[in-house]
């Protein structure tokens, strides 16, 4: 594949370049395209009124509730946590930091279900520190602030270590104290970072599931939340409850990842 | 003083979070000596979990890697209709939770689905078998080799290959001695997360597995079947495999970004931040 689309990149005869495409689109098309297509018709097939009332259900309704909710307090976290680590990271020196820098991806490596055991093993009822915080709305916050940690500090860091230091100095020699300096010149600059990093935590929240099943024990109304809720309906083969929600799902990952890519043609621009 | 303050709150915060817990579980599984351990990974449901694993990762990240080169090159070097939307696709399974991925697989592929009555009629099972379960894997895993890739070959340029390309080299001559070795490491690094990646799902594969222990049971999936069944020995154990997998990942990882820094200095910025991007998920 990839060797016909290098041919036709130079040579007028159009074969490799849109065999190349051909196999590329049929890949993402089977793959990708008709299944999701798949879940909005499903979620749609009988009309806006149906889709509506699917998820308008009270425990469907619950779930994408606390989904939504804990994900905005997880954003939040990882934008005040998130930055503080890039900048210790960048700016601090101690022994160990590369050891510490490295390890921060660790949650992108782990798997989403021994990402949960972890937590259960050190915050569960048979916890060594006495701490339980298991079957609780604190445990799904523990679980999508574990998975979502790399987000922020990845897309700050490398920011970051770019920052020309001059612009601080200049403000400190002019008498700004640390935390006008870092409000006024170095969180200016970072902004575009934390957001980006900040909407794909956001993405991330909203459609975790293997690392909440173990520690939030999937109570209906309470700590279920919406991926949770979806797996449940399609068991019960109420497939329609799980395309509806699932279509809901979508449609605020694709307005978040939206808002994202305007947000970052207009940085481009500007 | 106030340095120290940030400092601790920071490495304290990735303690509580993250390094106690992942400790923890190292201290669990060899609570009772090594001898359990060695018994619960070999068991025969344990190792069929794992076969099962490698064997998705087999199929689904070659699948991937040829198609994230392809698409990588179709995105950066050619101009035609519909190259937004295959840059857009690609970053899709980003955005859709594990348990929609499934759903999506099987309303196509499944009983009744828009493909699935069709291929049954034909003798192909889909869901609920290994080829539903490949199709989960390379769809989570879809974007990692195209993100890694395509910063790296807009970088580059297409100074190379047209100087290759003047001097009487063929196309694949040109690919393979100048394009590729361009982006090899992006395609490595792209290899190590897509293969992390498919080790590690849980989501999406349980929606269309069916979970029959010792048939269509992964590692990740055996690791809750295990816990719900109240064997915890068995699940950690089988996590351990898992998160020391994860811990390799992590040193490649790491090794990698060093390779690549070392090795262009013009590649290293926007290579660690696209890094990022393409992790995300």
């Amino acid at each position: 594949m990839a060797l016909g689309a290098a041919r036709g990149r130079r040579l007028p005869r159009p074969g490799g370049a849109a065999l190349s495409r051909g196999l590329i689109a049929l890949y993402l098309s089977l793959l990708v395209l008709l299944p999701v297509a798949a879940v909005v018709a499903k979620g749609a097939e009988r009309g806006p009124r149906a889709l509506w009332e699917a998820i308008a259900q009270h425990e469907a309704l619950t779930a994408l509730a606390l989904t939504v909710a804990v994900s905005v307090v997880v954003v939040a976290v990882n934008v005040v946590f998130g930055t503080l680590i890039a900048w210790v990271l960048v700016r601090d020196s101690f022994p160990g930091r590369r050891l510490v820098d490295g390890v921060i991806d660790l949650p992108f490596a782990l798997p989403t279900i021994v990402a949960g055991l972890t937590l259960l093993a050190l915050y569960g009822p048979q916890g060594p520190v006495g701490i339980n915080v298991a079957f609780t709305r604190g445990a799904v916050l523990l679980a999508l602030l574990f998975v979502t940690l790399p987000f922020v500090v990845r897309s700050v860091q490398p920011v970051l270590r770019e920052l020309d230091r001059s612009m601080e100095e200049a403000a400190a020699s002019l008498g700004a104290g640390p935390w006008t300096v870092f409000r006024r010149i170095i969180a200016p600059n970072l902004t575009p970072a934390i957001v980006s990093g900040a909407a794909l935590s956001f993405a991330r929240a909203l459609g975790e599931f293997g690392s909440v099943v173990l520690i939030t024990g999937n109570l209906p109304n309470r700590t279920e939340v919406a991926s949770v809720y979806v797996f449940g309906q399609i068991q019960s083969d109420n497939v329609v409850g799980a395309a509806a929600v699932s279509t809901s799902l979508l449609a605020i990952a694709l307005v978040v990842l939206l808002v994202l890519g305007l947000l970052d043609g207009r940085r481009r621009r500007a | 003083m106030r340095r120290l303050g940030l400092r601790t709150v920071a490495l304290g915060y990735l303690l509580v979070l993250l390094l106690a817990p992942v400790g923890v579980i190292f201290w669990r599984t060899f609570e009772h000596g090594v001898g359990p351990v060695w018994s619960a990974i070999t068991a025969p449901d344990a190792m069929h979990a794992f076969w099962l694993s490698l064997t998705l990762v087999a199929v689904a990240v070659p699948l991937n890697t040829l198609f994230g080169i392809a698409a990588a090159i179709a995105i950066v070097r050619h101009r035609f209709p519909g190259r937004w939307l295959l840059s857009g696709l690609i970053d899709v399974p980003f955005a859709i939770s594990p348990v929609v991925i499934g759903l999506a697989l099987v309303l196509v592929y499944g009983h009744g689905g828009w493909l699935g009555d069709w291929l049954a009629g034909h003798g192909i099972r889909i869901i609920f078998s290994t080829p539903g379960m490949v199709l989960a894997t390379a769809f989570v895993s879809l974007p990692f080799v195209a993100r890694e890739t395509v910063p790296v070959l807009r970088e580059l340029g297409t100074d190379p290959e047209q100087a290759a390309a003047t001097l009487g080299a063929s196309p694949a001559q040109t690919f393979w001695r100048i394009t590729l070795p361009a982006i090899r490491w992006a395609v490595i690094y792209g290899v190590v997360l897509t293969t992390a990646r498919a080790l590690g799902e849980f989501g999406a594969v349980s929606v269309v597995s069916g979970k029959v222990a010792g048939q269509t049971e992964t590692l990740p999936l055996f690791v809750q079947d295990q816990f719900e069944n109240y064997n915890t020995a068995g699940a950690y154990a089988a996590a351990l495999v898992l998160a020391t997998l994860a811990i390799l990942t992590l040193v490649a990882m790491n090794l990698l970004a060093r390779l690549r820094r070392g090795r262009s200095a013009t590649d290293a910025t926007p290579t660690r931040a696209t890094s990022t991007r393409a992790v995300t998920a």
